[in-house]
């Protein structure tokens, strides 16, 4: 067994003015039979009017662990948020 | 100098906090919170191994069930009947993929999936060891087959891991109107020709043991329910869900006037529940083992779809790195 | 029988058969993904068998549709003699698909700027799936073409033994002639330089030779068809013929 097709990572479009949604894989050796087997997979009821397909080793994502240090430094920066400030009465729209 | 240790005992508790989330206890205590664990979060390497060995099972039985059923998609009796099996094998495909997909994200590719069927160190859903003999069968086969997974897998819509469960929900929403096909065909054929009649009910006697023993052994003899429980893999016990789904199909049986082929099949009114006979776990274990009607059957033609296709996969590979050069 | 009657069951027939034949592949494919593709496509022509023959259904006033899908006779089926053809390999079957899809997108084209609303309307929607079929077959008859030296041999074995059946796709004969002169029919014999356009194009990228046009088999229309054809239909017609009085 030596083949081993490519994985791509599969985000569906359900309806005009949505974002793309992830939702799942296919194996395809290249761009055009992973358009076409994400469309024969994940648009079977007609769930959506646009796909991306993108090689699984070509995306980037952050690690588990990185969490706190990517996530984290605005947990504790209070100023932040609107909340933090006194709003002199009657000031609209702010 | 205050400035230089305010900043190493953060680091010291940022580094210790990082050492904690790859222990059991932190990962243990996220599966009590009904946290959902991610492909790139730490776990243990059994709950990986357990992971693996769940959901590539589950994805091989999508993919050998798709052969009962294709046995007769040829001699459909109808338009309607022939288009709406043909869906359901599809979407059985699908499932399949969804699965494979889910348990890739776990570090394994599909094609050591693929080989460790072929090898027989991964198993499938036994009941599709079962031969489909007449039509009747994918009447029973969507209303028993599909109606027992389907009470499995609403409950592994919550399960712990997160592309397992997601992929379950998809599941889940396609999986109803397999079951409802499969019921409708019954129900026609058990108000048909005495014929029909005759088949549907020879249909329920040959299906009907094999599919309650879907659901596994009794959790007292089943060794890895123990963890799939505690890691929240597996949301219910073999005996819960067996039990639940007796207990919506026996009405579904009597109301077409067809009789289950258990003579001790019984409302319990004090439990609340159908009692039930014993299951033969002889005849359970033999074919988990591989001496069922089938076995060597459904895995031959697997092997041999897969070999037939070797020059196509390859041809397409080529193909690609014809392109690669070209962009390149 | 009505020439309308006729003329819907021709068309009903082509997407009954070749979709008997794409529903054989179930289980049966190199790929998982291919599995669902070829369903797909088998489900798509039963689809557009059921639209037509529930049109003839409507015409006829007496049989239905599963009627004429299951209860004729040998000779009495109209579909063309490629579609007919055994899947073989999965070359076989692309190749066959192929060249059947190309005719399929420039026959429903036609069709559905027909004068008969209903077939117009059929055509119409069949057109969409039909190209999607044909980018399907193209996609990969290019690939198996220009994939590696064993697949291009098979393929072009597959493209020189199925030549023979393409002839049958452009036949016009006195029901033909008359439902064109209706407005409602298509003319055959006028889509065969697109055909061969499209299907030049895609042989040449595909690596592969166009095979010399010799001896065309024909027959189709009176329902002579090849030994296969028997096969096939004595499988689907079984339970409808085993069981005459059943409701399924």
């Amino acid at each position: 067994m030596s083949e081993k097709i490519d994985v791509w990572e599969v985000f569906i479009q359900s309806k005009n003015g949505l974002p793309h949604k992830h939702a799942g894989s296919v194996h395809a050796t290249d761009k055009e039979m992973a358009l076409q087997n994400a469309r024969d997979l994940y648009t079977r009821r007609k769930e959506g009017s646009s796909i991306w397909v993108v090689k699984t080793t070509d995306i980037v994502a952050s690690q588990a662990e990185d969490g706190d240090s990517f996530f984290d430094p605005s947990d504790d920066k209070v100023y932040r948020h609107p909340t933090f400030y006194t709003m002199p009465d009657g000031a609209k729209n702010i | 100098m205050r400035q230089i240790s305010y900043v190493l005992k953060h680091n010291l508790i940022n580094l210790q906090y990082k050492f904690y989330k790859m222990t059991e206890e932190y990962f243990q205590e996220r599966i009590d919170a009904e946290k959902k664990i991610e492909p790139k979060d730490w776990m243990p390497d059994d709950y990986r191994k357990h992971l693996i060995r769940q959901i590539s099972q589950h994805a091989h039985s999508e993919v050998i069930g798709m052969q009962p059923e294709g046995n007769w998609i040829t001699r459909a009796p109808s338009l309607r009947s022939k288009m709406i099996l043909l869906a359901k094998i599809q979407d059985e495909a699908g499932h399949g993929l969804y699965l494979y997909s889910a348990c890739e994200t776990l570090g394994v590719s599909r094609e050591e999936l693929v080989q460790q069927l072929h090898d027989g160190k991964a198993k499938y859903s036994s009941i599709f060891n079962y031969p489909t003999l007449n039509w009747a069968d994918m009447g029973a086969v969507g209303w028993l087959v599909d109606g027992a997974a389907i009470v499995n897998q609403v409950s592994l819509q919550r399960t712990s891991y997160g592309p397992y469960s997601r992929g379950m929900i998809r599941i889940c929403k396609e999986e109803s109107f397999h079951q409802r096909q499969g019921y409708e065909i019954m129900a026609t054929m058990a108000a048909g020709t005495t014929q029909q009649k005759q088949m549907a009910q020879d249909a329920l006697n040959r299906l009907w043991w094999p599919s309650i023993m879907m659901f596994g052994p009794h959790d007292a003899n089943s060794p890895r329910s123990g963890n799939a429980l505690k890691w929240k893999i597996k949301r219910q016990t073999n005996d819960e869900l067996r039990q639940s789904f007796i207990d919506k199909t026996v009405q579904q049986a009597e109301l077409i006037g067809l009789t289950i082929p258990d003579p001790e099949l019984k409302w319990n009114e004090e439990k609340g529940h159908y009692d039930f006979g014993e299951i033969d776990w002889d005849e359970f274990w033999r074919v988990v083992k591989g001496n069922g009607p089938c076995n060597k059957q459904r895995l031959d033609h697997h092997k041999k779809a897969h070999s037939e296709g070797s020059w196509v996969r390859n041809a397409a590979l080529a193909y690609q790195k014809k392109l690669e050069l070209v962009t390149a | 029988m009505s020439n309308l009657l006729n003329y819907t069951l021709r068309v009903a027939d082509n997407a009954l058969i070749l979709g008997q034949r794409m529903s054989q592949w179930c289980s049966n494919g190199p790929t998982l993904e291919e599995d669902i593709a070829m369903v797909n496509i088998s489900l798509d022509l039963f689809g557009q068998a059921n639209g037509f023959y529930e049109y003839a259904s409507s015409i006829d006033g007496n049989k239905s549709a599963d009627d004429f899908a299951f209860l004729r006779s040998e000779r009495e089926y109209f579909n063309n003699l490629i579609v007919e053809q055994k899947n073989g390999h999965f070359g076989d079957t692309i190749v066959r698909n192929f060249l059947f899809d190309v005719y399929a997108v420039l026959f429903y084209t036609k069709l559905g700027q027909g004068k008969d609303r209903t077939l117009a309307a059929l055509g119409s929607k069949s057109l969409k799936e039909a190209e999607y079929h044909l980018r399907h077959s193209s996609n990969w008859l290019i690939r198996l073409g220009d994939g590696t030296e064993e697949s291009n041999e098979k393929v072009q074995k597959s493209l020189n033994d199925i030549w023979m059946f393409t002839g049958n796709l452009f036949e016009m004969d006195t029901l033909d002639s008359e439902m064109l002169i209706a407005g409602i029919g298509v003319d055959n014999t006028a889509l065969k330089s697109d055909w061969d356009k499209k299907v030049n194009e895609v042989l040449g990228e595909a690596k592969l030779t166009r095979p010399e046009d010799a001896y065309m088999q024909t027959g189709s229309k009176k329902g002579i068809h090849s030994e296969h054809l028997g096969h096939l239909l004595s499988e689907m017609q079984y339970l409808q013929r085993t069981h005459p009085n059943a409701k399924w």
